[in-house]
């Protein structure tokens, strides 16, 4: 990212509020409200599914009735009724599609206010998008061109029916339905989501993202996405999500698993930037997401960049697994958060394979009333003889009614590791400010400013095209949290 | 250009300035010289605004304007420029990235369009020259881990991107070896020309050699109590400020 471009995004954020918080009018065709067995069947029959499919779903929602939502969290959550969700909303008359022409005007013209062209000849240069509007994946853009590669990439919904093999070996094999209460409960009613296969020895010619966007009220989003990067390949994917502003409290529950093949490597990258709710805490996106990476093959590497800015609660701690002998797992992570916002993330990194390496880099700004904590887990087991591990967190504070958390937990149970962390806390100084203040640059670029500055070492990490859209976020995000 | 009348500053309660006057022209330089705590440095930061301190009596005109009333991104942008006694921090924020945030901040003001990069970075060339400021520098994050004198010196390199009208110096040469003093002097003595005027702030006279100034003026408890010309920054250096203080209570 050069020096202008950052100034420019500095620039256009004075006075944006959320940008995205408008609805589009479009006729749904919804689940009847609440979850049961015939919901899970329903959403199954809509999509058409093979029948081991259904079985699955079916076995995780009786699993998901056994469990009760976690409450170990340090912050309050009101409780969720389960029963007041739609959990499946899909744009009506949807037929197979065969090219965009098909695609309703309203949906297109929804992305396109978006920023997101799923048109390929006003395509951003090098991005493959896939456009998820509530629980149906709308357009895939470069199927055709990655396909002649070998690269897979679609909706999962899709994936099912054409490569009903891949995603049975593989759906689950990371982020089993046993595994907590929400990663169940989206095994029984995911709707829909990305399916990535990149096959041996491919670099995947172009950044793949997905954009997901919740439109419809009442409902909740559950998506699934899988990545599986054979031997000695390469794939950059990214995500973006936005929501309406609504009053009510409306779920995300994901799932993203993540499998590396020997000498593979998959950098995943997320914007995410739900509706965070108004300035006193009214409305928002609960997101409590499961992200997981496996490191399968020696060698192998997975990257976890995110930026979150979004969501009223987002509770998730995206994962690696480091089976394979010499294999590296990275997180980057900026959160802020302002107004009546709650962020709890961090990741676990597990290292199992022998000579693994992971680094932790976690940026927090808390603002306003919020509260912003990283919770993260390095664990190294008996046979990863040499594991490394460098975590580092920095919090920063703006004003003095916002808290932030850190909670590191180490497990090492082999004498040869290396684990090293590091933690410090700043505040945004008055002196900061004014120095800016007099030399002109005004307190919201100010502040703008020295939060890129501060978050550079995760930004420098995101493709091109999201680092300008991650700059623009944080800047917006704080707006009016410096009186 | 800046016409200071009686003015009267205090900080959490304490009287720092007690009636302080001053005139400057276009063109001019002038020297406040003064014991510690005699309100040198309360005078600077009230001058650019900040807002610790709270300003209690008397008026400052800037080019027409009461600067009292301007907040202190708008006084820059007006060409008022402050070159700290303490440059401060901002990890991951280049020297060059906030220059041009802040070259642009002002243009904007003025109603200009942004500059072009190259156009920048050619301006960004020629003023490191005035300093001979080391081009990696620019690149690293503002004034981190960056010496005493390569602090000093980034001031007047921004001092010069700016092309401030009113340039007030608060106490450039403390921490200076000579080397990093003449070359923060000279790089001054290139920005001096008849539209622009400096506020010289320093505790001893040998700044005074190198940025030679048109007027000096010893302030003492928040007062100017004596002005002349360069010969009387000599002659505290030889006497101190003890006589000075002396003249002031013998008066009173």
């Amino acid at each position: 990212m050069s020096d202008t471009q950052e100034v420019d995004i500095i620039d256009q954020v004075v006075s944006q509020e959320y940008k995205y918080g408008f609805s589009t009018d479009i006729e749904m065709e919804t689940a009847p409200m609440g979850l049961s067995e015939d919901i899970v069947r329903f959403i199954s029959s809509k999509k058409n599914e093979p029948e081991w499919m259904l079985e699955w779903r079916l076995k995780a929602y009786r699993y998901w009735l056994t469990l009760k939502e976690p409450n170990w969290q340090n912050f309050d959550l009101k409780p969720i009724n389960y029963q007041d969700i739609i959990y499946y909303a899909a744009p009506k008359e949807r037929i197979k599609l065969d090219s965009l022409d098909q695609v309703d005007p309203e949906l297109l013209k929804t992305f396109e206010k978006l920023g997101i062209s799923l048109s390929e000849q006003k395509r951003l240069s090098g991005v493959a998008v896939d456009a998820v509007f509530d629980s149906v994946s709308i357009a895939t853009t470069f199927k055709d061109q990655l396909y002649e590669k070998g690269v897979i990439f679609c909706a999962i919904s899709e994936a099912l029916h054409e490569h009903p093999e891949l995603v049975k070996k593989y759906i689950g094999s990371v982020v089993p339905y046993t595994d907590n209460y929400f990663s169940a409960l989206n095994a029984a009613v995911f709707s829909d989501g990305s399916f990535v296969y990149i096959p041996k020895g491919v670099r995947c010619p172009m950044e793949l993202s997905t954009y997901f966007r919740i439109n419809a009220e009442n409902t909740g989003q559950f998506e699934r996405t899988l990545i599986i990067a054979d031997d000695n390949s390469y794939v950059s994917y990214l995500e973006g999500c936005t929501a309406p502003m609504r009053d009510e409290n409306q779920l995300h529950a994901a799932v993203v698993e993540l499998i590396a093949m020997e000498k593979a490597e998959i950098k995943y990258s997320t914007v995410q930037n739900w509706y965070p709710g108004d300035k006193d805490g009214k409305g928002g996106i609960y997101n409590f997401v499961t992200k997981r990476g496996s490191c399968e093959g020696a060698h192998s590497k997975i990257s976890w960049t995110q930026v979150e800015t979004g969501s009223a609660i987002t509770w998730k701690y995206p994962s690696c697994i480091l089976k394979g002998d010499y294999s590296t797992g990275e997180f980057f992570s900026v959160a802020v958060t302002n107004n009546r916002q709650i962020a709890d993330t961090g990741t676990k990194m597990i290292h199992i394979g022998k000579h693994t390496k992971s680094r932790i880099v976690s940026k927090g700004i808390s603002a306003g009333k919020s509260h912003n904590s990283y919770r993260g887990l390095v664990k190294v087991n008996k046979r990863a003889e040499n594991a490394r591990n460098h975590t580092q967190c920095d919090s920063m504070l703006i004003g003095d009614r916002s808290g932030a958390h850190t909670f590191p937990y180490i497990e090492i149970n082999n004498k040869t590791a290396q684990v090293e962390h590091e933690a410090s806390t700043s505040k945004i100084g008055e002196d900061q400010i004014f120095y800016c203040n007099q030399r002109g640059i005004g307190t919201e670029e100010a502040v703008g400013l020295i939060v890129n500055g501060f978050c550079k070492e995760v930004l420098n990490q995101l493709p091109m095209e999201f680092a300008v859209e991650a700059q623009k976020l944080l800047a917006v995000s704080l707006e009016g949290s410096v009186g | 250009m800046l016409s200071i009348k009686d003015l009267r500053a205090e900080i959490e309660g304490k009287k720092i300035l007690n009636g302080l006057s001053l005139e400057v022209k276009a063109g001019e330089v002038h020297a406040i010289m003064g014991p510690n705590g005699a309100g040198k440095s309360t005078l600077s930061s009230v001058l650019a605004g900040r807002a610790e301190y709270e300003v209690t009596g008397g008026s400052v005109t800037y080019e027409g304007k009461n600067l009292l009333e301007m907040s202190p991104e708008d006084r820059a942008r007006e060409g008022l420029f402050l070159a700290f006694q303490y440059p401060i921090e901002i990890p991951g924020v280049s020297t060059t990235n906030f220059l041009k945030t802040a070259v642009n901040e002002k243009r904007k003001y003025l109603g200009l369009d942004p500059m072009e990069a190259t156009d920048f970075l050619k301006m960004m060339r020629e003023k490191m020259d005035y300093v001979e400021m080391d081009k990696s520098l620019i690149s690293r994050s503002l004034n981190e881990g960056f010496s005493g004198g390569e602090k000093k010196r980034n001031e007047v390199f921004q001092m010069a991107m700016l092309e401030p009208k009113l340039c007030i110096m608060d106490e450039t040469d403390s921490g200076l070896d000579i080397d990093a003093l003449r070359l923060v002097s000279n790089g001054v003595n290139k920005l001096r020309n008849k539209d622009n005027a400096f506020l010289v702030i320093t505790h001893y006279q040998r700044l005074l050699d190198y940025i030679v100034p048109d007027f000096v003026h010893v302030l003492y408890k928040g007062r100017i109590v004596k002005s002349g010309d360069k010969e009387l920054a000599k002659e505290l250096e030889v006497k101190g400020y003890d006589w000075i203080k002396q003249e002031v209570e013998a008066n009173s």
